[in-house]
């Protein structure tokens, strides 16, 4: 049987691949999908912790995850439409009107 | 009720219904309502004085106005001798010059707003001489300097008006500054602002010191207190320091300098030294000092008036200058005689003050000597009114102005007072400058040709019945006013004085019949030599004036230039003054430290909120970054924790 800590070093490395992601790419469909990988991340450690301690509310939270995530694609994404008809650009760094 | 409060009541009621009705339904017949209420008044100070004559003098407390601890002061009247006499004075000529003013003002815009403060100062200089203790004199005191004040700036569009009215007000409020005290002290060491009480028990104060730390100096208490009410005295009635405003409120309307700045308010002075006589009495200091401001007032403004071209400013100086010849009176003791050329003088005075706008009326504003001349047979009413108030100022004999005159200069000459030779020199001497002025003015304006524009002259004319009838009444008061005071010596009964005596005392001169007779002469030869004078200058053809003028420059530049005392003031106190505005008040004060502190404070947050503004970038990224850095810190710090 695969040991406990394969599983969450998985779950950590693409967690850190969302961050960096998130946090270097400036096109924001990029970004979106960063945030879906660390998601998912969070998923990994949650089924992996649910089998390992034989407790079913872990893959109960991850249903809810993947429903919230959904969702959340769904509005970002129209959210990103809207943006781009109005400014033509999916960059975020060319949307930076609340600058102080 | 008792009938006299409607003396002084029935002018504030004319007063109200103007200022409040007057701008859109009383509008050109606010005279009606001012003359009547003056009228009104009139007719009850008649009757009021009548009684007085009687013996039924009046004392009465009406209310209580104040009462605070220990201090207590009622609105009260006193009707006796000598406010009988001002309230002749003052609602004669009151009632006379707002029937003038009915013809002058025709067609002003401010019409109603002249008849209400007209109202308003008959209302206050009635309460200032009626008052029965010294709070209610100071309120009237304060209220006429405040009628003064807007009727000098009845016509504020002009910069000279405005400015007029505010240096009287602001010169007046030094003497004030002295008189307030001056009440205050009495309070203090007397406990009581009532005349009764105040007069019944300034005995007691004799040889009590005072010590002024601030100078370090001990004053006699009651010398002190009497020298602070002639502060008051100084400024209101145009003495010497502070006389600089009188000649300047002559922007007014010539029948409020013929009321206010002539016969009334400035002679409140001479009453409230009369009125204070038991204090004076008693401090020979403050005594001399009030003959001696008096008689160097007069001389001084007498001088300044010979020279003078406004015919306006000639008979402001003339004021000051008799004014300074009423306090002359008090100073020696000689409060009656100080009081009886009030009276005189009130008429003759007024009388030429609105001759003078008489004249202005017909020369469409026109106030220089040099563009007149030969006035006398367009205006022929003006002219005998006018040479009726100029032989009674001049003191010939037979007219008001010789009795009074006369009067003060024998009890100055006979008196017991120290400095009574002298003042009695300077005020004879005086005498004789009044003439020659006042006669150069007659025969400047009236006599010799037209020196004025074509287009004046084509408009010369006789004022209006509204105003020539005035005059003529005015003209009677102006010869006869002084026949009630004949001296014993011409085989009158002295009246004036024996009906004043029991308020003001009475001074006996002493000297012989031949000195008096002496006195007499001397004054009325001073009188005629001036006249001659002047006919002797002016009359004839050719520029002997000018002559003398060139001859003695010095002199001439002078006195036209009124001995430099509002160019002294300007350097001395307004300049300085205003620097210290501009540069400390302003400079410093308000721009330093209230700015300072006003403007600081928001500078110093906006500083720091600049400064956190940058974290606001608009950079989704950043946030994140932070978010993260701060999520591994907070994370860590847990985990150590543990």
């Amino acid at each position: 049987m695969i040991p406990l800590n394969w599983y969450l070093w998985l779950s950590a490395v693409v967690f850190i691949v969302g961050v960096a992601g998130f946090l270097t790419r400036r096109n924001i469909i990029i970004m979106f999908m960063s945030i879906e990988l660390m998601l998912n991340a969070v998923n990994i450690s949650l089924v992996s912790f649910s089998s390992f301690l034989n407790d079913m509310r872990g893959e109960v939270l991850v249903f809810f995850v993947i429903a919230v995530a959904a969702s959340e694609a769904a509005i970002g994404l129209g959210i990103i439409i809207a943006l781009f008809r109005n400014r033509a650009t999916a960059r975020v760094d060319e949307v930076n009107e609340m600058r102080g | 009720m008792d009938s006299y409060l409607l003396i002084p009541f029935l002018p504030l009621a004319a007063f109200l219904i103007n200022i409040l009705f007057g701008r859109k339904l009383i509008r050109d017949n606010a005279h009606w309502v001012s003359i009547l209420a003056v009228l009104g008044s009139w007719v009850v100070s008649v009757i009021t004085v009548e009684g007085v004559l009687h013996g039924n003098t009046v004392n009465r407390d009406l209310y209580a106005w104040i009462s605070s601890g220990g201090f207590k002061v009622s609105v009260g009247f006193l009707i006796d001798p000598l406010t009988a006499v001002m309230l002749v004075v003052v609602t004669t000529c009151s009632s006379l010059i707002h029937i003038y003013s009915a013809g002058y003002m025709h067609g002003d815009k401010g019409y109603y707003r002249f008849f209400s403060y007209l109202s308003l100062f008959t209302f206050s200089m009635l309460m200032l001489v009626m008052a029965n203790n010294f709070l209610q004199l100071y309120f009237g005191w304060e209220a006429v300097g405040l009628c003064s004040y807007f009727l000098i700036g009845f016509w504020y569009e002009k910069k000279s008006a405005s400015d007029a009215g505010k240096k009287a007000f602001i010169v007046n409020r030094f003497g004030d500054f002295g008189f307030g005290i001056g009440v205050i002290m009495i309070f203090l060491t007397l406990g009581t602002l009532h005349y009764d009480a105040v007069f019944a028990s300034v005995k007691n104060l004799i040889g009590q010191t005072v010590t002024i730390h601030l100078l370090g100096v001990q004053i006699d208490l009651i010398t002190f207190i009497a020298l602070l009410l002639f502060c008051g005295a100084v400024g209101k009635s145009a003495q010497l320091p502070l006389h600089v405003w009188l000649p300047d409120a002559m922007e007014g309307p010539t029948p409020v300098s013929a009321l206010i700045h002539a016969a009334t308010m400035v002679t409140a002075g001479v009453f409230m030294v009369a009125r204070c006589n038991p204090i004076f009495s008693l401090s020979p200091v403050a005594m001399n000092v009030v003959a001696v401001v008096g008689a160097v007032t007069a001389l001084f403004a007498g001088t300044i008036a010979l020279v003078q071209n406004d015919i306006k400013r000639i008979i402001a100086y003339s004021t000051v200058s008799q004014l300074g010849y009423m306090f002359l009176a008090c100073g020696v003791g000689a409060y009656t005689a100080g009081v009886f050329h009030l009276y005189t003088h009130a008429f003759f005075k007024a009388l030429l003050f609105l001759c003078a706008g008489s004249v202005m009326h017909a020369m469409a504003g026109e106030l220089d000597l040099q563009k007149m001349g030969g006035l006398k047979k367009h205006m022929p009413v003006t002219y005998w009114t006018m040479l009726i108030a100029s032989l009674s100022i001049a003191g010939v004999p037979g007219f008001a102005g010789f009795f009074s005159k006369d009067e003060i200069l024998w009890l100055a000459y006979s008196g017991p007072s120290p400095v009574g030779k002298f003042v009695w020199a300077i005020g004879t001497f005086v005498a004789f400058l009044t003439a020659f002025y006042s006669f150069r003015l007659i025969f400047r304006v009236f006599h010799g040709k037209f020196r004025g524009s074509h287009e004046q002259e084509h408009h010369l004319h006789e004022s209006p019945k509204v105003m020539t009838v005035p005059l003529m009444l005015l003209c009677v008061g102006a010869v006869a006013s002084g026949w009630v005071g004949v001296p014993q010596l011409l085989g009158g009964g002295a009246h004036f004085t024996e009906f004043l005596k029991p308020v003001l005392g009475h001074l006996e001169g002493e000297g012989t019949r031949s000195e008096e007779w002496m006195v007499m002469a001397i004054s009325i030869i001073a009188g005629l030599s001036g006249i001659g004078l002047a006919a002797f200058v002016y009359l004839r053809e050719g520029d002997l004036a000018a002559k003398i003028a060139q001859n003695f420059s010095f002199v001439h530049r002078v006195l036209w230039n009124k001995y430099y005392v509002d160019e002294l003031y300007d350097a001395v106190i307004v300049k300085p003054t205003i620097w210290t505005a501009k540069n400390v008040i302003v400079g410093v004060t308000d721009g330093k430290i209230i700015e300072g502190v006003v403007n600081g404070v928001p500078r110093l947050i906006g500083r720091f909120s600049s400064r956190l503004r940058n974290i606001q970038t608009g950079m989704v990224q950043q946030y994140a970054a932070v978010m993260a850095i701060g999520a591994f810190f907070v994370i860590a710090a847990v985990l150590l924790w543990q």
